[in-house]
């Protein structure tokens, strides 16, 4: 059931586009199958690896090595707070503390009603702004318990504009309009040297140009 | 790369004080222990690439700017290098690593199949810790999963050494088994609901450094020190696999692949592995058996009434009314005392070890033969034809697959359909069945002219491959699909023999056959590689008589059986109803024939329905002997358990017959076999015991085509195409309906079910749901089965697996036509 | 495309009268567009470079003394130059996994600045003759990605990136791609790994520089993000303008970010080898000073893999020999601050913890050692360590990193100091800066430890922290 959706399957098919070696793009489809149904089910690695020519054991040996990728339903919201030394220093541990406390579960933990899924996490890199949490990978910066509690009550109250849900990342896609490309092509297919190359061995003033003389300009 | 392929030079490494010359193509763990010093080790196998990950094997080198420790399966050997082994630097990090390695290992020996043999445990004996300073709490994990049929994992023993998930990954190519997880809580497991199906799967039993992966037929059946071992070689099919056998009172439990750099390099298939155990099981003749009176079961009796009702049957019989069918099964010697009897003294000629689904033996005798080796060799290219050696001749797959994905052989492949090897086939061109002979030519053909379009494969396509042909050529050669005759193998066989630097690997895939060929179980064929014009002289000390003319093969044997001119068969070990691509024939051929004399160790369909004498032979384990693999490689096959029952090696029940016939074969050991067949034989004269005992890893390759000549090529047009039917195309699996693996507990479940798969196109054409039941009509019988589609079969064929448990396509096929076309239609 | 939600930067950034290379258009809000940055002399040092042949452009790096800015200093011009001539195709990966504890810079940079990244890429793809480059950003940082992306798509739409970018025969391909959260994927050979699809294992050495077989078995360079952030400035100024910044060592600014116990924490651009830690911490350009009335007990120079330095070591300029010499490093530029109050022990544990569950799991003394370490300091902490635990502890992590471990000096012990890099029994460096916090805190703070320590020779095992099920 959880198989990529026709639009997704599309999707699937630019990324994978996107690399010399289908096997490369097993983590991007792993997170395309996480913003699709919020966690990774089997189904959904059984169709990479239809898509990737790869093994469902590969695919999951693969996405089990990260943590970002969840197995099992988590909440509509992450909640990451960071507790190494830089926000442990700065409240990071009280600040989770508070987290258990406020939302009812333990670090790892999914609230009954399925909204929060809390996580006790290494460094985010904010480390100057601690102590700092992500909801979604969207970051929080020097936050108070109640900042926190406010942010919580929010997320429940129809939630925030920069938290999408679970499993989406960048909201932005990298594109590349049709023919604008130089040519993604598997190692063997690019044994050739680079044309520009050449002009290590040419006397002439560098700068050759392709198609017109409205080369470089600086 | 194989070791004949490595260069030759050599650097001075120095160990411990003392220098000596190591190969530059060696780690320097595998230097270090050819030069005598054993360097600790779990991860490190010599067969993979290496991976670095135990550290058990950290060592101090020097290779010029000062001593650091390195894992020594990582360094490559250079010259002037020195290593440290003793130091306490090297003697503290290796402590370290076992330590870690033990803190959450259960340390439960006592019940552990690995105890006794285990690395860890004799490593920890030798060098650990008195006493754990670790008094944390113990990693848990739920105690041994099933991950196959076979195989077993129990993660809490697991050190996370990376052999069985690379054997999987690289070797078997199997991806099926997988680390999962990270650091600390990294483990080895399957996908839910994939197990690790593979063919190879025992492997990594065998490889496992501890007790992790354990194997059914094994799992506490012995301890290590009360088992015994002794070396043979595989016998369920023709690659010769190097093993040991493992017994303990009496009773075979356990075989191992065993290194041989020219054969199997310690890998076994499954079916080479575990389907010993039929050997003790129920459907075992353990006594002679005699049928009383038409229509009645087997009774077993005494060896006296079984060999005089034997004898009876064979006396002053027309040796014209008397024909053999089989002993491939047999080992050599069984094979000579057989042919000598048949041949020598009932003096038919009517003797086949093949049934109709082989190659004519003055073909596979007569062309340039290659080894493994040679097949393998990195630069080289491999041409498959027809067969699926991943279904029929595993550890040779193994091979064929490390020679194209990690030394850079090309394959080509010449196969009715998708196969084993197609994955990492440069390029494959799969012949309309019946076709192959005239795209191996027009592969010919275009490698030194243009190319035309041929056996249903486009010019395209053959240009291609023709052009991706370089270095020296090995033809590994099969038959494709047992629905179509010979005819067009053999055709290929004698256009690829006009390419340059080509020479050919037979993939003759029934067990011992190769040693039935060169013993002269073959019409027209005498011991020796010779014919019986060439052989009469050479045997005229040693055999009383020699047939004068040449005999039937098994289809002929069996029409002259149906029409009531055989008063004798004799089945040395097989099973034509289920093996001989014709059922109706086999049938009526068996029942037409006055006496069915059965030697053999399994009931099969064919004894059991038809045999009027069984005299029960001995196991490959219970009787010495040798073996001789599709390369003409001869291996020792050694005793290891006394016989079942009363049972009694082949080749004694050819002698006892003949003395009872009147006739003294005069031998009276294997070792006196062997020294008659060196001494009139054309090639086998460096086939002495000494040969032998040098060759117990390697065996001893017997070269040469003797005195047999290529035949000419068959002359003939291929099948003509009728746009209304499908080619039938009927493969081996490796799990089949066989009677080994019937009689095998823990692969008998893994036989493939019936199934009929065809091109998409065809199958849109069929208008039915993948897997609805289809009725497959030939002119000889019917068949109903699910269908699927499957764009690796070609357009205008139907492939079915040739045997499954409980149904054969025999029952579809006229061995007598070039092809078979079958009706695919709605029931 | 989804509508983007303005999002204001991540503070953090301190802007300050220093010199700035990497940082310059980060004062702007809108600095990572393309309009700003065209507006401010963006893809100028493209041109620039693209005015030259490939060599040269090599050159420049070379005779700049770029030091590499991902963690080892290794000077990227040197580094180019282990590419094995006429191999195609070569890959360009960037690395922006930043992970490492305590960094904080390369996620500026990446979001603040992404067009001046891709100009730095493009500048090495052009030098180098590299047609594919692979943009690695960490998985967790959603807000980096869609700036990238963006940017991305708008220098393809421009004709910077793609097909004869500014018209010229130089073409190359920017994929962007991210992890999914795990440290060790920074490390280059691990990040390779990831790249292909795999579990992200380091792999083994040598080579000692995917440089020879990267990905996919090909030459690679692998370049940490603030380093190719250089290159626009350098192709437009030169090296010898790039040289007057910085010691003669380590020419040229680098960002450091200063967390902890700080009045003014931040991310700075620095002068390497001429700012000292004195500068950074004390300094009124700077972190003004240890936060209110306290005083600094010890710091990490460098990310949590750091040995720790303690007051004595304030003095030492952000240099990577005297730093090295004074036994620690100054890695990837993060500094995190610790006064009187902390607990050294507590502070060890954390990172600890962090190796432990960073750890990949391929060789046995980390997978195994560096689980075993936490349990023991946690032990600790809860009051049930055993006096013989100190010991063991050194001697679990004497067999992960054999040999002294490199400290700082301890003058009132009369200890020197042990010289930066340590030797480690495993692949890569993970498993080995599992030790250092344990190794500083315990050489410097016995007496924490043995206060933690009770004197009962019982120790009740600790309850499992078992992950696989049961
Ligand atoms: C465990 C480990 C983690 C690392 N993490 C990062 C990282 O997050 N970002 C980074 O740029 N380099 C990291 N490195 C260093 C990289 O391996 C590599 O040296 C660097 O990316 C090279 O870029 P540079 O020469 O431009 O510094 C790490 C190294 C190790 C051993
Ligand atoms: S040291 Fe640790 S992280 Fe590094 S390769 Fe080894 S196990 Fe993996
Ligand atoms: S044998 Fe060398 S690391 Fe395992």
């Amino acid at each position: 059931m959880s198989r990529f959706s026709d639009a997704n399957v599309a999707t699937a098919e630019e990324i994978i586009s996107r690399y010399p070696v289908k096997k490369s793009a097993l983590i991007p489809l792993l997170h395309l199958s996480q913003e699709q149904n919020g966690h990774v089910t089997d189904d959904a690695m059984r169709h990479i690896a239809e898509l990737t020519d790869t093994t469902p054991a590969e695919v999951k040996g693969t996405g089990s090595f990260y943590e970002m990728f969840k197995f099992h339903p988590v909440g509509t919201y992450m909640v990451n707070v960071c507790t190494n030394l830089s926000c442990q220093l700065l409240g990071g541990e009280e600040l989770l503390d508070h987290a258990e406390k406020s939302l009812g579960v333990k670090a790892g933990g999914t609230t009954a009603d399925g909204m929060f899924t809390l996580e006790d996490v290494e460094c985010i890199a904010a480390c100057t702004e601690a102590p700092c949490l992500q909801v979604n990978y969207r970051y929080r910066h020097r936050i108070t318990t109640d900042e926190f509690d406010q942010m919580i009550a929010d997320l429940r109250n129809g939630g925030l504009d920069d938290i999408p849900s679970h499993g989406t990342l960048a909201q932005i896609r990298q594109t590349i309009p049709d023919g604008m490309g130089a040519g993604i092509v598997p190692p063997e297919q690019a044994r050739e040297e680079p044309v520009w190359l050449a002009r290590n061995r040419a006397d002439d003033v560098p700068g050759s140009v392709a198609g017109g003389d409205d080369g470089v300009g600086s | 790369m194989t070791d004949t392929e490595k260069q030759l030079s050599t650097v001075t490494v120095t160990i411990n004080g003392e220098a000596f010359q190591a190969d530059p193509n060696d780690k320097l763990i595998d230097a270090a222990e050819k030069a005598g010093t054993y360097i600790p080790r779990f991860c490190h196998h010599s067969r993979m690439n290496p991976v670095g990950m135990c550290r058990m094997c950290l060592v101090e080198v020097d290779s010029g700017r000062g001593p650091g420790l390195q894992p020594s399966c990582m360094v490559d050997c250079s010259d002037g290098m020195t290593v440290e082994t003793e130091t306490d630097v090297v003697k503290k990090a290796q402590d370290g690593v076992l330590e870690f390695l033990l803190i959450n290992h259960p340390l439960d020996c006592p019940v552990c199949d690995k105890g006794g043999e285990c690395p860890l445990q004799d490593q920890t004996v030798a060098y650990g810790p008195a006493e754990s300073r670790f008094v944390e709490e113990k990693r848990h994990y739920e105690k041994p999963i099933p991950i196959s049929d076979t195989v077993y994992l129990d993660r809490e023993r697991c050190i996370l050494c990376d052999r069985c998930t690379r054997f999987a990954d690289e070797v078997a190519g199997d991806t099926l088994i997988h680390f999962m997880d990270r650091g600390n809580n990294t483990e080895v497991n399957t996908f839910p609901d994939e197990p690790f199906a593979s063919y190879f799967s025992g492997n990594t039993v065998q490889i496992c450094p501890v007790g992790a992966l354990t194997a059914k037929p094994y799992r506490f059946k012995a301890r290590p020190w009360d088992l015994e071992e002794t070396i043979s070689t595989a016998w369920t099919d023709s690659v010769g696999s190097r093993i040991t056998v493992q017994s303990s009172r009496n009773q075979v439990l356990r075989l191992l692949g065993i290194d041989a750099d020219a054969v199997n390099w310690g890998w076994l298939s499954d079916k080479e592995r575990f389907s010993f155990e039929a050997l003790n099981s129920e459907g075992r003749f353990i006594a002679p058996m005699v049928r009383p009176g038409e229509g009645d079961d087997l009774v077993t009796t005494g060896w006296a009434d079984a060999l005089g009702r034997a004898v009876d049957a064979l006396t002053d019989v027309d040796p014209n009314r008397v024909a053999v069918l089989g002993g491939a099964r047999m080992n050599n010697e069984a094979q000579y005392a057989w042919a000598k009897l048949m041949k020598g003294v009932v003096g038919t000629d009517h003797v086949d070890a093949q049934l109709g689904d082989g190659l004519p033996a003055e073909l596979v005798l007569g062309l340039p033969r290659a080894t493994i080796n040679d097949a393998c060799r990195p630069g080289g290219t491999i041409l498959l034809v027809g067969s699926d050696p991943k279904e029929e001749l595993g550890a040779l797959f193994l091979r064929l697959r490390h020679a194209v994905v990690e030394d850079g052989a090309t394959l080509i492949e010449l196969t009715p359909q998708r196969g084993g090897l197609s994955g990492i086939a440069a390029h494959s061109l799969h012949a309309r069945p019946g076709e192959v002979g005239d795209l191996a030519a027009a592969l010919v053909a275009a490698t030194s002219g243009t190319a035309v379009d041929a056996g249903g494969v486009s010019a395209d396509a053959i240009a291609a491959a023709a052009g991706a042909i370089s270095g020296p050529v090995t033809v590994v050669l099969g038959r494709g699909s047992v629905a179509e005759a010979a005819d067009s193998t053999v055709a290929a066989a004698h256009a690829l023999n006009g390419l340059a630097d080509v020479s050919f690997l037979s993939a003759l895939r029934r067990g011992n056959v190769h040693g039935a060929l060169d013993n002269g179980l073959a019409p027209g064929l005498l011991p020796g590689r010779t014919t019986l014009a060439a052989g009469a002289s050479r045997l005229a000390d040693a055999w009383p008589s020699v047939p004068s003319s040449q005999g039937n093969d098994a289809a002929a044997i069996l029409a002259a059986a149906r029409a009531g001119e055989l008063d004798v068969l004799v089945l040395l070990s097989s099973d034509p109803v289920n093996d001989f691509p014709d059922y109706d024939l086999v049938c009526e051929g068996l029942s037409n024939v006055g006496t069915v004399i059965a030697v053999d160790m399994l009931a099969s369909d064919s004894t059991m329905g038809f045999a009027d004498v069984v005299l029960a032979a001995s196991a490959p384990t219970e009787s010495s002997g040798t073996f001789t693999n599709l390369e003409g490689r001869v291996s020792v096959m050694e005793q290891k358990v006394t016989p079942a029952g009363t049972s009694r090696p082949d080749w004694m029940i050819a002698a006892e017959i003949a003395l009872r016939l009147g006739s003294d074969l005069r031998v009276d050991s294997p070792e006196s076999i062997r020294a008659e067949l060196a001494s009139v034989s054309a090639v086998h004269g460096e086939l002495t015991e000494e040969a032998l005992a040098e060759g117990r890893i390697e065996g001893v390759l017997i070269p040469g085509s003797g005195d047999i000549e290529l035949p000419a090529a068959p002359a003939g047009d291929g099948p003509a195409n009728d746009a209304y039917s499908l080619r039938l195309v009927a493969t081996r699996k490796m799990y089949d309906g066989g009677v080994a693996l019937r009689n095998s507990p823990a692969s008998s479940g893994l036989a493939a079910a019936i199934k009929v798969r065809v091109n998409p196109v065809d199958f849109e054409k069929l208008g039915v749901e993948a897997q609805a039941l289809v009725k497959i009509v030939s002119g000889r019988g019917e068949l109903l089965a699910p269908v699927e589609a499957d764009a690796g079969v070609p357009t205008g064929t139907a492939a079915i697996p040739y045997s499954v448990d409980g149904w054969v396509a025999n029952l579809l096929i006229d061995a007598a036509a070039p092809v078979t076309d079958v009706r695919v239609e709605r029931p | 495309m989804p509508t983007h939600t303005y999002v204001p930067h991540a503070p953090g950034y301190v802007d300050n009268d220093g010199p700035k290379i990497v940082t310059s258009r980060f004062p702007h809000e809108d600095s990572y567009t393309l309009e700003r940055s065209e507006a401010t002399g963006g893809y100028d040092g493209l041109r620039a470079a693209l005015a030259k042949k490939p060599s040269e452009v090599h050159d420049e790096v070379r005779e700049a003394t770029v030091l590499g800015r991902g963690g080892a200093g290794f000077p990227a011009g040197v580094k180019w130059g282990f590419m094995p001539p006429g191999k195609f195709p070569y890959y360009l990966v960037v690395n922006g996994d930043e992970s490492e504890p305590g960094t904080y810079k390369d996620r500026l940079l990446m979001e603040r600045d992404p067009h001046q990244l891709i100009e730095g890429c493009l500048i090495t793809c052009y030098a180098l003759g590299l047609a594919q480059c692979f943009l690695y950003v960490r998985g967790e940082m959603a807000l980096a990605q869609e700036r990238i992306a963006q940017a991305l798509n708008d220098a393809y739409a421009n004709g910077y990136v793609g097909k004869n970018i500014l018209g010229t025969d130089f073409s190359v391909d920017i994929t962007l791609t991210w992890g999914a959260g795990a440290y060790i994927v920074g490390e280059e050979t691990a990040l390779i790994e990831s790249l292909e699809g795999n579990r992200g294992m380091p792999r083994l050495k040598p080579p000692y520089f995917p440089a020879a077989i990267g990905l996919y078995g090909q030459p690679t360079i692998v370049n940490n993000v603030e380093t190719l952030a250089n290159l626009p400035w350098l192709m437009l100024n030169g090296p010898s303008q790039y040289k007057t910044y910085g010691s003669d060592d380590s020419p040229g600014t680098r960002m450091v970010a200063v967390s902890g116990h700080l009045n003014r924490p931040g991310v700075y651009e620095i002068e390497q080898g001429v700012t000292t830690f004195r500068d950074l911490f004390y300094g009124d350009n700077f972190c003004q000073g240890i936060r209110d009335g306290h005083e600094l007990k010890m710091f990490v120079p460098g990310g949590g893999s750091a040995p720790w330095f303690f007051p004595e070591q304030v003095d030492l300029p952000l240099e990577a020999r005297p730093v090295g010499a004074a036994g620690s490093m100054l890695g990837s530029g993060a500094i995190m601050v610790m006064d009187e109050t902390t607990d050294a022990v507590k502070a060890a544990l954390r990172l600890v913890r962090f190796y432990a569950r960073e750890s990949c799991g391929k060789c046995t003394p980390c997978r195994e050692g560096t689980t075993w370490e936490e349990r023991v300091l946690q032990r600790i902490l809860d009051g049930e360590g055993r006096p013989s635990d100190i010991d063991m502890l050194l001697d679990i992590a004497d067999n992960i990193s054999p040999g002294p471990y490199p400290n700082a000096a301890y003058p009132d012990e009369g200890l020197e100091a042990i010289p930066f890099p340590p030797k480690q029994t495993t692949i890569c460096p993970l498993g080995p800066s599992s030790v250092a916090p344990i190794t500083s805190t315990i050489r410097r703070f016995r007496h924490e430890y043995e206060a933690k320590i009770t004197k009962r020779d019982s120790i009740p095992v600790t309850a499992a922290p078992v992950e696989g099920e049961s």
